[in-house]
C-alpha cells in the first residue's frame, strides 16, 4: 500500500494521524500537488491510498476508515455520521469561506468553548503532535495557504440549475485565421449570376459533357408488402442519392420496378383465385403507391412482365448460347405427385446437411447460409401439401461461370478500385470468388415467367436470379426506346446499384457473367452500395406474425413521411445491423427534429418576421460571424463529400451540426436582448438574424435529399430563390448569402411536432404482434390455436374444388357479382384451411429473394 | 431530493413500512430519527443504516477494500456531485465516464449503495444531456441504463431513454 501525501494539506494531516494511531503498515511517498496519480480525476488530489488491488482511494475519510477497519476497528455509525458531516459541512465552509487561522481560534475560545476544549485535548494526543510536525514542516502556513488556494470554487448547491454549457464541444474543430476570412469572402459571393435550374425533362438520357449516373434499386418482390427494412436499404437510400445528384448538377436517372416472376406469385395466384397477372397488377399498385407515400422520386417505376423484358432477356439468352456459355444438364429435382409439379426451392423444407437446422429451405439454409440444392435436403417435405416430394430428372441449362470467371475478376479488379463498394459488398463478393464460382442452373419448371427459346427447353422459364436483373434493362426500355444510351455505354454512364446485402453475389457475380458473356458492350456497375439488416425492436420484421411496421401501415401512424424518412435514414445499417425502436424514434423526433433543427429554423424565421418586419436585415459581419459561416462552410463540405460517396447516415449529421452551430450562435449573441438596445445592439440583432436566416436556407437545401416536403416548406417559408442548392452545391460546396439584405421572407410557422410517449406506446402494441392486427385477420377472430389432420385434408380438397370452381367461372367471364362470392367462399376455406393445419394463413417469405 | 431518495431506497431494499424523516439546514439534510437514541443525520449514514436494517450488509461492499471504495463514492456524490455547478458537470461526467471504462459497477463487479445513489445523484444530470452528450460519455450512459434497469432501483425516477443508434461517431472506441 502507497500512501500519497503532500505539504500543507490538512487532509493528508488527517489521514497520516489515523495511519500513526491504527500502525497500518503502508508506504508513505511525497508527491508534489501537480502530480495527477488517479487517472480518471480531472484535477490532481492528495491524499491518494494506492490499494494493493490497484485500485485507488481519493478521498481522505475512506481512507482513514479504511485504516481503521484493516486494522481491527469497528466503525460505528456515529463515527460516520460525523465524517459525512465533517466532509459536506465543515471543510466546505472551511476551505471556502477562507478564515484566517487565527480568527478561528479565537472564535474558538470565545464562543464554543466545549469544542476548544475539545480541540486541545486532540491536539495533546501523541499522534497529532507527531504528524502535525511531520506534515508541517518549516513552511506550514505557506503550503496551507497553497492548498486553500488551489481547491475549486464553493458550490452554488444549484440543483436545477441549466446544465451543460454546450458551447464547449471537446470534438470541435477549430477555425483558423484564414479560414474565418475565406468564409467571410465567399460569403460576399452571394448567388452571383447562377442561373435557375431548368425542369426535369423525360426521357432522360446521357449527355456530352455531364456526369452521367443511372441508379438502380434492388427490384422489390411484388408480392410482399415491403417493411421498413425493405424501403430503407433499397428505394430510400437510392432515392437520397438521386435527389442530391440531381442538386449536384448530375445527369441522374432513377430507375426501379416491381419483380414480378416467380413461385410466390403463382402460388399466391392460386391462393386468392385470381390469374398471375392480375395478383401483379394489384399488388404493384400497392408498391406504387406505398413508395409515392414515402416521396420516393422514381424517374420511373416499372415492371419485370413486360414485353421487353422477354425480348432482351431472350436476346442476351442466345448470344450466351451462342458464345458456348451455357452447359445443358439434367437435374435431379424435387417433384411433388400430390400437387403435380416440381418443387421450388422455396417450396420444400428439410433437414440442412451441412448444420442439420431442420427447417432448412430448398435453396439456402437459413441458419448456416450455405446455397444448397433442394434434392440435397434430409427428410423433405412439400410445403404446401407436407407430402415427401420424389426426385425426378428434368433437362435444364446452365450458365457456365467458371469459363467467365477470369473475365469477371478484371472487371471487379477495375470496377472495386475506381468505384464506390460498400465494405460488405467487397467481401462477400470476395468469399464468392474464394470458394470457387460453379455453373449455375438458369431455367425452371414453372408457368409464370420468362420463357425460354431454346426449342429443347421449351415450357421452361428462366430462373429469377438470370431474369430479375435483367429488368432494370426492360423497365428502362419500357421507359424509352434509347435504353441502350444507359445499358450499353460503359464509357459515359457510371452506374450505381442499390440493396440490401443479401443480394450482393447475384448483383457483383452472376449479372455481371450474364452481361460480359452476352459480349454486347453494356455497361456493367461501377459502384455497388449494400446495406445490413434492419431489425425492429429487437426481433425480426414478419407479417405473418404481424410484428414491425410495414409500408402501407406507416402513413396510419399519423407520423408524417418526412419524419419516417428522416428516422429510417438516421439508423440505415451502413456498417452493422441497427433496430428500428419506437422509442428511439421519438427521442429524434423530438431531441434532433424539434428541439435542435426545427428549433433553430423557426427562431431565426420568427426573429427576422417580428423585429424586422419580415425581412432580412442589414448584416455587419464581424470575426465572430465569420467564425460561424467557416464552420458552416466546413460541415457544407463534409456533407458534400460524403454523400459524393454515398456516406448517407454520416451527411445527415452534419445537416444536425450545422443546425447545433446555430442555436448556439443565437443563444450566445442573444438578438431578443439586443433588439431593444442602442444602434450598435440592434445592428448587433440584425446580423444575427440575418446570418440565421441565411443558414436556415442552406439547411433546406441540405435537406433536400433526406426531407423533400420539409425543404420545400422551409424554401416555402423564407421565400428562397429557386437556384440557392445549385449555387451552394458547385464543386467542394459553398456557403454564400442567398437572401440578401431587404429579402423579404413568408410566413413562418413550426415545423415539426413533439412525439408524445402515449403515442408511442399505443404504436408499439399495436405493431408488436401480440395483437394480430384486425384489418387483416378479422374474419379470422383470434389466431389459430389446435391444429386438425383430418379437417385439414378435407379442407384442402375443398379448396382446390373451389380454386376450379373459381377459374372457370372467370373463363366464362360468369357474373362478377357471382365471381366475388365464390372467392369470398374460396378465401373463407383457405383460412379454416391454415387454422385447421395450426397456423397463419400467410407462410409468406422473409425478408430479401428467395426462390 | 434527499427525502424521495431515502423513500425509494427504502422500498427498493424491501422495507414494508416507510420510515418519517425530518430535515435541517440550508441544505435540507435528512434526520431520521431512531428510537434507539440519537437521531441519524445525513444521507449516506442513514442510507448505510438502512442497508444493514434491510440485513443486506454486502450493498456496502463485501471486504474492506470495497467497503473503502463504496463510501468514498458515496462521498464523491455528497460533496462533488450535488449542488455542483454547471461548469464542473462537464468534467464530474468524463470523471465518471473514464472510471467507468473497465467496470461494471462503481465497486468493479458488485452492485453496491454507491450504485444507487450515485443513480439518484446523477439522473437529473443524465437527463439533461443531448444525444451527442451520451454518446460521449458512453461507459457512464452503459452503466447508468444498466442501474436503472436494475430490479427495484428506478421507483420514483422516470426512466432516461440512453440509445440504442449512435448518430456521432468518434470520441469513443
Amino acid at each position: 500500500m502507497k500512501l500519497f501525501v503532500s505539504d500543507g494539506n490538512p487532509h493528508c494531516l488527517k489521514v497520516l494521524a489515523v495511519a500513526e494511531l491504527t500502525g497500518v503498515k503502508c508506504d508513505i511517498c511525497h508527491a508534489s500537488d501537480d502530480e495527477r496519480l488517479v487517472p480518471f480525476l480531472s484535477h490532481p488530489v492528495r491524499p491518494v491510498l494506492l490499494l494493493p488491488c490497484g485500485q485507488h482511494l481519493f478521498k481522505a475519510n475512506p481512507i482513514c476508515l479504511y485504516f481503521l477497519e484493516v486494522s481491527g476497528r469497528d466503525v460505528c455509525d456515529l463515527t460516520s455520521q460525523w465524517l459525512e458531516w465533517e466532509a459536506a459541512e465543515l471543510q466546505v465552509y472551511l476551505t471556502f469561506h477562507c478564515v484566517p487561522a487565527f480568527d478561528v481560534h479565537l472564535f474558538l475560545v470565545d464562543k464554543l468553548q466545549c469544542v476548544a476544549r475539545w480541540f486541545e485535548q486532540v491536539n495533546a494526543l501523541p499522534v497529532c503532535q507527531t504528524v502535525a510536525q511531520r506534515v508541517q514542516q518549516q513552511k506550514s502556513l505557506e503550503s496551507l495557504k497553497r492548498f486553500l488556494q488551489k481547491q475549486p470554487l464553493p458550490p452554488a448547491r444549484c440543483r436545477n440549475a441549466p446544465l451543460c454549457n454546450r458551447a464547449e464541444e471537446d470534438a470541435e474543430r477549430e477555425m483558423t485565421d484564414e479560414e474565418i476570412q475565406a468564409a467571410g469572402a465567399t460569403w460576399s459571393r452571394g448567388l452571383a449570376d447562377r442561373p435557375t435550374p431548368a425542369e426535369r425533362r423525360h426521357p432522360i438520357l446521357p449527355q456530352e459533357g455531364k456526369r452521367n449516373v443511372l441508379i438502380t434499386s434492388a427490384l422489390p418482390y411484388v408480392n410482399n408488402v415491403p417493411h421498413l427494412g425493405n424501403i430503407i436499404g433499397c428505394v430510400l437510400s437510392a432515392d437520397v442519392f438521386a435527389r442530391y445528384g440531381r442538386l449536384r448538377g448530375w445527369n441522374a436517372l432513377f430507375v426501379c420496378g416491381t419483380d414480378e416472376y416467380g413461385t410466390a406469385t403463382e402460388n399466391k395466384a392460386r391462393e386468392e383465385g385470381l390469374s398471375p397477372q392480375e395478383i401483379c397488377d394489384k399488388y404493384h399498385a400497392v408498391h406504387a403507391s406505398i413508395y409515392k407515400w414515402f416521396q420516393i422520386d422514381f424517374d420511373h417505376f416499372g415492371r419485370t412482365t413486360t414485353e421487353k423484358q422477354t425480348e432482351i432477356a431472350q436476346d442476351i439468352f442466345w448470344r450466351l448460347y451462342d458464345r458456348g456459355f451455357l452447359i445443358p444438364d439434367t437435374v435431379d429435382q424435387l417433384h411433388c405427385e400430390n400437387c403435380q409439379r416440381f418443387l421450388a426451392d422455396r417450396f420444400v423444407e428439410g433437414i440442412c446437411p451441412n448444420c442439420r437446422y431442420p427447417e432448412a429451405r430448398g435453396d439456402q439454409c437459413d441458419k448456416c447460409g450455405r446455397l444448397i440444392n433442394a434434392v440435397e435436403l434430409k427428410d423433405p417435405q412439400c410445403k404446401v401439401c407436407k407430402r415427401t416430394p420424389v426426385v425426378r430428372s428434368s433437362a435444364h441449362l446452365f450458365l457456365d461461370l467458371p469459363k467467365l470467371e477470369s473475365q469477371l475478376e478484371q472487371w471487379l479488379e477495375q470496377s472495386m478500385s475506381t468505384g464506390n463498394w460498400t465494405s460488405n459488398a467487397r467481401h462477400i463478393t470476395r468469399s464468392w470468388l474464394r470458394d470457387g464460382l460453379k455453373p449455375r442452373c438458369i431455367t425452371r419448371d414453372l408457368r409464370w415467367g420468362t420463357p425460354v427459346p431454346h426449342p429443347d427447353f421449351s415450357g421452361k422459364v428462366f430462373y429469377v436470379w438470370f431474369d430479375a436483373p435483367i429488368g432494370y434493362l426492360s423497365i428502362t426500355a419500357s421507359y424509352t426506346d434509347e435504353w441502350e444510351k444507359w445499358w450499353k455505354n460503359p464509357e459515359k454512364v457510371e452506374l450505381y446499384n442499390f440493396m440490401a446485402k443479401d443480394n450482393v453475389p447475384f448483383h457483383s457475380v452472376v449479372f455481371p457473367c450474364s452481361l460480359l458473356g452476352a459480349q454486347d458492350n453494356y455497361t456493367l456497375v461501377s459502384n455497388l452500395i449494400a446495406t445490413e439488416y434492419l431489425n425492429y425492436e429487437d426481433t425480426k420484421f414478419s407479417k405473418s406474425r404481424g410484428v414491425g411496421v410495414f409500408g402501407d401501415m406507416a402513413k396510419d401512424t399519423d407520423i408524417p413521411s418526412d419524419v419516417w424518412r428522416f428516422y429510417l435514414l438516421y439508423l440505415r445499417p451502413e456498417g452493422q445491423d441497427s433496430a428500428f425502436s419506437w422509442a428511439d424514434m421519438a427521442l429524434k423526433n423530438n431531441s434532433e427534429l424539434l428541439n435542435n433543427l426545427g428549433n433553430f429554423i423557426n427562431r431565426a424565421g420568427m426573429f427576422a418576421s417580428k423585429f424586422f418586419e419580415g425581412r432580412v436585415p442589414q448584416m455587419e459581419l464581424q470575426q465572430e460571424d465569420k467564425r460561424l459561416l467557416a464552420q458552416v462552410g466546413f460541415e457544407l463540405r463534409q456533407y458534400i463529400q460524403l454523400l459524393d460517396r454515398v456516406r448517407i447516415r454520416d451527411a445527415l449529421k452534419c445537416i444536425l451540426n450545422i443546425s447545433r452551430h446555430g442555436n448556439q450562435y443565437i443563444q450566445v449573441n442573444e438578438p431578443w436582448k439586443k433588439i431593444k438596445g442602442g444602434d450598435e445592439d440592434r445592428l448587433r440583432a440584425g446580423t444575427v438574424t440575418g446570418v440565421s436566416v441565411n443558414v436556415a436556407c442552406l439547411l433546406s437545401a441540405m435537406l433536400r435529399p433526406y426531407m423533400p416536403a420539409v425543404s420545400a416548406t422551409i424554401r416555402e417559408q423564407l421565400c428562397a430563390p429557386a437556384n440557392c442548392a445549385d449555387a451552394m452545391f458547385q464543386g467542394a460546396g459553398s456557403f454564400v448569402c442567398t437572401l440578401p439584405a431587404g429579402h423579404r421572407i413568408g410566413t413562418i410557422s413550426p415545423l415539426f411536432q413533439k412525439l408524445e410517449a402515449e403515442q408511442i406506446e399505443s404504436l408499439k402494441r399495436r405493431f408488436g404482434g401480440q395483437q394480430v392486427s384486425a384489418r387483416r385477420f378479422s374474419f379470422l377472430g383470434g389466431l389459430p390455436t389446435s391444429a386438425n389432420p383430418e379437417r385439414a385434408k378435407q379442407l384442402l380438397q375443398e379448396v382446390a374444388e373451389q380454386g376450379d370452381r373459381v377459374r372457370a367461372l372467370k373463363a366464362q367471364k360468369a357474373e362478377k357479382t357471382l365471381i366475388t362470392a365464390e372467392v369470398a367462399k374460396l378465401l373463407q376455406l383457405k383460412k379454416q384451411l391454415a387454422a385447421a393445419e395450426g397456423k397463419n394463413p400467410e407462410p409468406s417469405p422473409q425478408k430479401g429473394k428467395k426462390k | 431530493m434527499a427525502l424521495m431518495e431515502l423513500a425509494s431506497l427504502e422500498k427498493s431494499l424491501g422495507f414494508k413500512k416507510a420510515n418519517k424523516y425530518s430535515t435541517q439546514g440550508n441544505n435540507k439534510t435528512p434526520i431520521l430519527q431512531s428510537n434507539k437514541g440519537a437521531p441519524l443525520i445525513g444521507l449516506v449514514t442513514i442510507a448505510s443504516h438502512l442497508v444493514q436494517e434491510a440485513a443486506q450488509p454486502e450493498l456496502l461492499g463485501r471486504t474492506a477494500e470495497q467497503r473503502a471504495v463504496v463510501r468514498q463514492w458515496l462521498e464523491y456524490r455528497v460533496t462533488q456531485l450535488d449542488g455542483c455547478p454547471k461548469e464542473d458537470i462537464r468534467s464530474i461526467l468524463k470523471e465518471l465516464n473514464q472510471y467507468l471504462e473497465d467496470k461494471v459497477y462503481l465497486a468493479g463487479s458488485d452492485f453496491t449503495l454507491a450504485d444507487i445513489l450515485l443513480y439518484y445523484g446523477v439522473h437529473h444530470i443524465m437527463a439533461d444531456l443531448s444525444v451527442q452528450e451520451k454518446e460521449q460519455h458512453m461507459n457512464l450512459s452503459r452503466w447508468f441504463d444498466h442501474i436503472q434497469h436494475y430490479p427495484g432501483i428506478r421507483q420514483h425516477l422516470p426512466l432516461v431513454v440512453v440509445l440504442r443508434n449512435r448518430l456521432y461517431t468518434g470520441g469513443h472506441h
